[in-house]
């Protein structure tokens, strides 16, 4: 890694500090990991048979799944970039010298501590067919939208996931931008590099490890959309906004281990696949810049 | 005219911060204040939204629709009178969040403070290899997991237990990710000056990356809190017993009822994230911030 790492002769010692986390990662994490593999692979959760791969065929063709699947695939492509471009515009305008930039960079992360529960009263009288955006589009002579109800519903979800995450965000490209020292961005200037070459040569390239820590931020958020979901509009909200979660958490209801199961795995190796590729883009860029 | 475009420029950023700015608090500013509205006024605002039967937007006229009022016309405190002292549901509730929330984060902090220090300073045979697994396994949502987690709790005989949810909270990987990553930053240097001084790799934990990572251990328990004073999925598949339901659960099923009250309790339950995050609003952000500059 970039930092030297100090050398421990008394190597137990390093085992004294992680045995707790490996302990109870291994118990509560990676154990459920891989007996919930192996679910995937048998017919039954008790005393079941091995099938193969044949669980997953069958989910592979399953409707409900499959739009799960392209939800939330949707969702996680739409409101991830969503985010990243949206924070990082408004970190580079907090990164000027503003009257009163502390104060909207309060603003700003204050959704992030209000608990769900205690705004989707908001959402819903906002969202809702007799709500207050309706009423706005019926003053200028339109007919109201169900937007809970309709394919609009995913727009819903995304002001949500943009309205609660943003301002981590931003506090996060604030902090990379801070750190990129001023010589660089001066000495390119000499050097006649224009504004735009300037941000995407410069500002961009050294933003990257903080873009590979919101990304992940990001993702994560994403998927913690489904609580407002459900607190929205229950366990089975709109097609559009129908998301993976919804599905495994109704499989789960339904006792249909091995479809929950299988479905979680495909997630899993979804989501393990960008990382591990956001990973390797992530170490060569930082080992070009050092 | 350079200048004067500059200027221009400028008070651009400021409205568009501005209008962010408001758009932002809005849904805070609306629930807080209408929780000191009397039930009258709620019913005026709200009714469109909570009588289905009013419901049908033919109806030409624009009061058939819910509008935000944001200054009450009376203030009153029934609202607060009937959630803190004429149901007491409200207030088991909460208590039954804080049971939840409270071991979690003390758990979590202490379990993830030792294991960053490992995965950031020392070193031992497949860290980046663990360490990348455990991000993989954080970015999992919950239902990954689920069934043999459900499983596990039916064998180890907590089901319909708050253990069943604290145990693995306590565990979860991200407080380890965010301190580490905090931890990186400290410079080596600390710690090889006090190892010549002769401190042991105990002292030098207590001394010296303890004191050091304290805004960073400040950030993640406040982020820890936050999410787990939040969840909804854990307690709705592992608790069914409702008296042992969190509030974020509770919350959701009055919305549909009382709404009035529904203000009142969402205020209240908002409390105790928010003024923690005003109190510690600096460590939140300094944590945020150093945690973040290295990927």
């Amino acid at each position: 890694m970039r930092t030297g790492k100090l050398k421990t002769n008394n190597g137990y010692l390093t085992w004294l500090f992680l045995w707790p986390s490996l302990l109870g990662f291994s118990l509560f994490y990676l154990l459920p990991f891989v007996t919930g593999f192996y679910y995937s692979l048998v017919d039954s959760p008790i005393n079941g048979t091995f099938v193969g791969l044949h669980n997953y065929g069958a989910l592979l063709k399953n409707p409900s799944f499959l739009s799960a699947l392209a939800n939330t695939a949707k969702f996680t492509l739409i409101c991830v970039p969503l985010n990243m471009i949206l924070s990082l515009g408004v970190a580079l305008l907090l990164n000027q010298k503003l009257p009163g930039r502390n104060l909207f960079r309060t603003i700003m992360i204050t959704p992030l501590v209000v608990p769900v529960a205690s705004v989707v009263l908001v959402w819903q009288a906002f969202f809702d067919l007799n709500g207050v955006l309706n009423s706005l589009i019926h003053a200028l002579g339109y007919p109201p939208v169900d937007w809970m109800k309709t394919n609009w519903s995913i727009m819903v979800v995304l002001v949500g996931y943009l309205w609660k995450n943003t301002g981590y965000s931003v506090i996060l490209f604030l902090a990379g931008l801070q750190n990129i020292p001023a010589e660089y961005c001066e000495v390119a200037r000499i050097d006649g590099a224009s504004r735009r070459q300037e941000f995407f040569r410069i500002t961009l390239v050294y933003l990257t490890p903080t873009t590979f820590f919101v990304f992940v931020i990001s993702i994560i958020n994403s998927f913690k959309v489904f609580r407002e979901t459900y607190l929205i509009s229950g366990e089975y909200p709109h097609n559009s906004i129908y998301m993976l979660q919804h599905y495994m958490n109704n499989m789960f209801m339904a006792l249909d281990y091995q479809k929950l199961t299988s479905a979680a795995f495909i997630m899993a190796a979804f989501i393990a696949a960008v990382v591990l590729v956001l990973f390797i883009v992530e170490r060569k860029i930082s080992n070009m810049i050092n | 005219m350079l200048n004067r475009n500059h200027r221009i420029k400028k008070i651009l950023h400021i409205t568009v911060l501005r209008v962010l700015a408001a758009l932002f608090i809005f849904p805070l500013a609306v629930t807080v204040t209408n929780s000191f509205m009397s039930e009258q006024e709620i019913a005026n605002n709200y009714d469109p939204v909570a009588d289905k039967n009013l419901s049908s937007y033919n109806d030409d006229t624009a009061n058939h629709f819910a509008r935000f009022q944001l200054i009450p016309d009376v203030v009153v405190l029934k609202q607060y009178y009937n959630v803190l002292i004429k149901k007491t549901q409200f207030l088991f509730m909460f208590w039954n969040s804080v049971l939840i929330t409270f071991p979690i984060v003390i758990g979590q902090t202490i379990v993830a403070t030792l294991a960053a220090y490992a995965f950031a300073k020392l070193k031992f045979r497949g860290r980046n290899f663990l360490f990348v697994f455990y991000i993989i396994v954080m970015l999992m949502p919950f239902q990954v997991t689920l069934v043999p987690n459900y499983l596990m709790a039916g064998q180890l005989g907590l089901l319909n237990s708050r253990w069943s949810i604290i145990l693995p909270g306590i565990f979860s990987t991200f407080g380890v990710f965010l301190l580490k990553q905090y931890m990186e930053q400290i410079p080596d240097s600390y710690i090889e000056a006090a190892r010549v001084d002769g401190a042991n790799q105990l002292q030098i934990f207590l001394k010296i990356i303890l004191p050091m990572s304290k805004a960073g251990i400040a950030a993640m328990a406040i982020l820890v809190f936050i999410d787990n004073w939040n969840m909804v999925e854990q307690p709705l598949i592992f608790l069914q017993d409702a008296a042992k339901q969190p509030l974020s659960l509770y919350l959701s099923r009055i919305i549909d009822g009382e709404k009035g009250l529904a203000f009142a309790a969402s205020t209240l339950y908002m409390m105790p994230a928010l003024l923690n995050f005003l109190y510690a609003e600096k460590y939140l952000l300094e944590g945020i911030r150093l945690s973040g500059i290295k990927g």
